[in-house]
């Protein structure tokens, strides 16, 4: 019989940390260029747009392999981060956070620009006519209809981060307590033929899949009208 | 004849091109620039094309174990294919080093890295880079050098991990590590070092790299496979294998 170790634990924990941390940042980085994607009328909507579908398409292994380049010590973002006396990010947790809110972008701007596009011109118009200013008008006329919205958004964002692999295998040096999150640990015991604890790391997040999923399409109003 | 031409040419997008002299090889990753000039002189001597995957032995027993179309491989230590040759996936008598590898410290940077590798014990670098010593057999012996060099916990908290050493490679040459222990063929062409400054690890301070090779039972049958096994026993491959910096 095989339990949970500490060394899984930490991974656990880790991976929960990084998720939460990534949603909220996605969500206040997110909300903002799904809004503005859903309402502009600008030129740059298709060039922005595609950016920030971009990780959909690209393999993990070419963005960590960028990120790795441009925040080492060579490149762009590096020298900055330096400049700044922060160090560079490669190896660290918040070089993971910041690779995987690159990575988990398509999730949670899609869902929350569909969302307000849903809502359509109408609701706000009528808002303003009460005099409702542009900050009432989204936080008591959007923010309650595009509920559905964020919470896809803030499950597909979690769940996304939760399972990449390839980003932080690129960027993450696999350190203990820092970068060694659950499907670079699972990774390693499979590679190590440690397949006992592969299998109870592997089947946990499986069925943590599964269930985020299954919550997701029960409970969203939006999902069940599909 | 037009319709024709294309029908074949879809045709051939889903049959592949097979041929019967050819011989599907998985490659640890540390082999990875030898073997390919090896493959090219295989072919062009004996007629027998060698098809080569890349990448690290323990997924490739895995990938093995669950039937994978591999007919020889060169493992980059001398475990995983004798458990092979134990668990009937590898045929019992084809089992030989075909080299044996020679781990160096190394830094992109161009003096950092003194000729005894006393750069370790003066701790003025923030990351050091190896392969897992969990998977790889370099990770292994790095973590035995700095054993043997007294320095190992000293050291332990600056470790970053490669998944394998083209990883732990990568991490060192991308400047993200200042240092790291790779394996010499990866930093050496033509006997000389290609950038940066090294210390090849004397082989006293590790058990040596022991590099096997394996017919697995899938290539049983396929005369290319014994005759990349007696290629890479030739002198001529062997020449190739050293001018990479590996030993015999």
């Amino acid at each position: 019989m095989v339990t949970i170790s500490d060394p899984a634990f930490s991974a656990i924990w880790l991976t929960v940390r990084l998720a939460t941390i990534t949603t909220l940042l996605l969500f206040l980085i997110g909300t903002p260029i799904a809004w503005w994607l859903a309402r502009t009328r600008s030129w740059l909507k298709g060039p922005v747009g595609a950016l920030v579908a971009l990780p959909l398409v690209l393999p993990p292994t070419v963005i960590g392999f960028y990120l790795l380049v441009v925040m080492g010590p060579h490149g762009p973002i590096g020298q900055l981060t330096q400049a700044l006396g922060l160090g560079v990010l490669p190896f660290t947790f918040w070089g993971l956070v910041v690779g995987s809110v690159l990575y988990s972008m398509p999730f949670v701007v899609q869902p929350l620009q569909n969302a307000f596009d849903a809502i359509g011109e109408r609701p706000l118009e009528v808002a303003a006519t009460l005099r409702a200013g542009p900050w009432d008008r989204f936080f008591t006329v959007v923010l309650p209809l595009a509920r559905p919205g964020f919470i896809t958004a803030g499950v597909l964002g979690f769940a996304h981060t939760v399972g990449e692999f390839g980003v932080v295998l690129m960027i993450g040096g696999n350190i203990p307590d820092k970068t060694r999150v659950v499907s670079v640990q699972i990774y390693d015991h499979v590679e190590a033929l440690e397949y006992a604890q592969a299998h109870w790391l592997a089947a946990g997040m499986l069925v943590f899949s599964f269930a985020v999923l299954l919550l997701l399409y029960l409970f969203n109003p939006n999902g069940r009208r599909k | 004849m037009q319709h024709r031409k294309f029908i074949f040419l879809l045709l051939s997008l889903f049959a592949g091109l097979a041929s019967a002299d050819e011989v599907q090889v998985a490659v640890a990753a540390n082999f990875t620039a030898p073997m390919q000039v090896i493959a090219a002189v295989f072919e062009k001597d004996t007629g027998h094309k060698a098809q080569l995957a890349f990448g690290s032995s323990g997924k490739f027993y895995a990938q093995i174990k669950n039937g994978a179309p591999f007919q020889v491989l060169l493992s980059a230590d001398g475990e995983i294919p004798a458990k092979l040759e134990r668990e009937g996936a590898a045929v019992p008598g084809t089992r030989f080093t075909y080299a044996i590898g020679k781990l160096a410290l190394w830094s992109a940077t161009e003096g950092m890295v003194d000729d005894k590798g006393e750069i370790l014990k003066k701790g003025s670098y923030a990351h050091l880079a190896i392969a897992n010593p969990k998977l790889a057999p370099y990770g292994a012996a790095a973590i035995e050098t700095l054993k043997n060099l007294g320095v190992l916990e000293a050291v332990q908290a600056k470790f970053v991990q490669g998944e394998n050493i083209a990883q732990t490679y990568q991490f060192v040459d991308s400047g993200n590590a200042e240092l790291g222990f790779v394996a010499l063929s990866q930093i050496t062409k033509d006997g000389k070092l290609i950038k940066g400054s090294a210390w090849i690890v004397p082989s006293k301070l590790h058990a040596p790299i022991r590099q096997d090779a394996v017919i697995l039972t899938t290539g049983k049958d396929n005369p290319a496979a014994g005759a990349l096994m007696n290629f890479l026993k030739s002198a001529k491959a062997k020449g190739i294998i050293r001018a990479y910096g590996y030993d015999f």
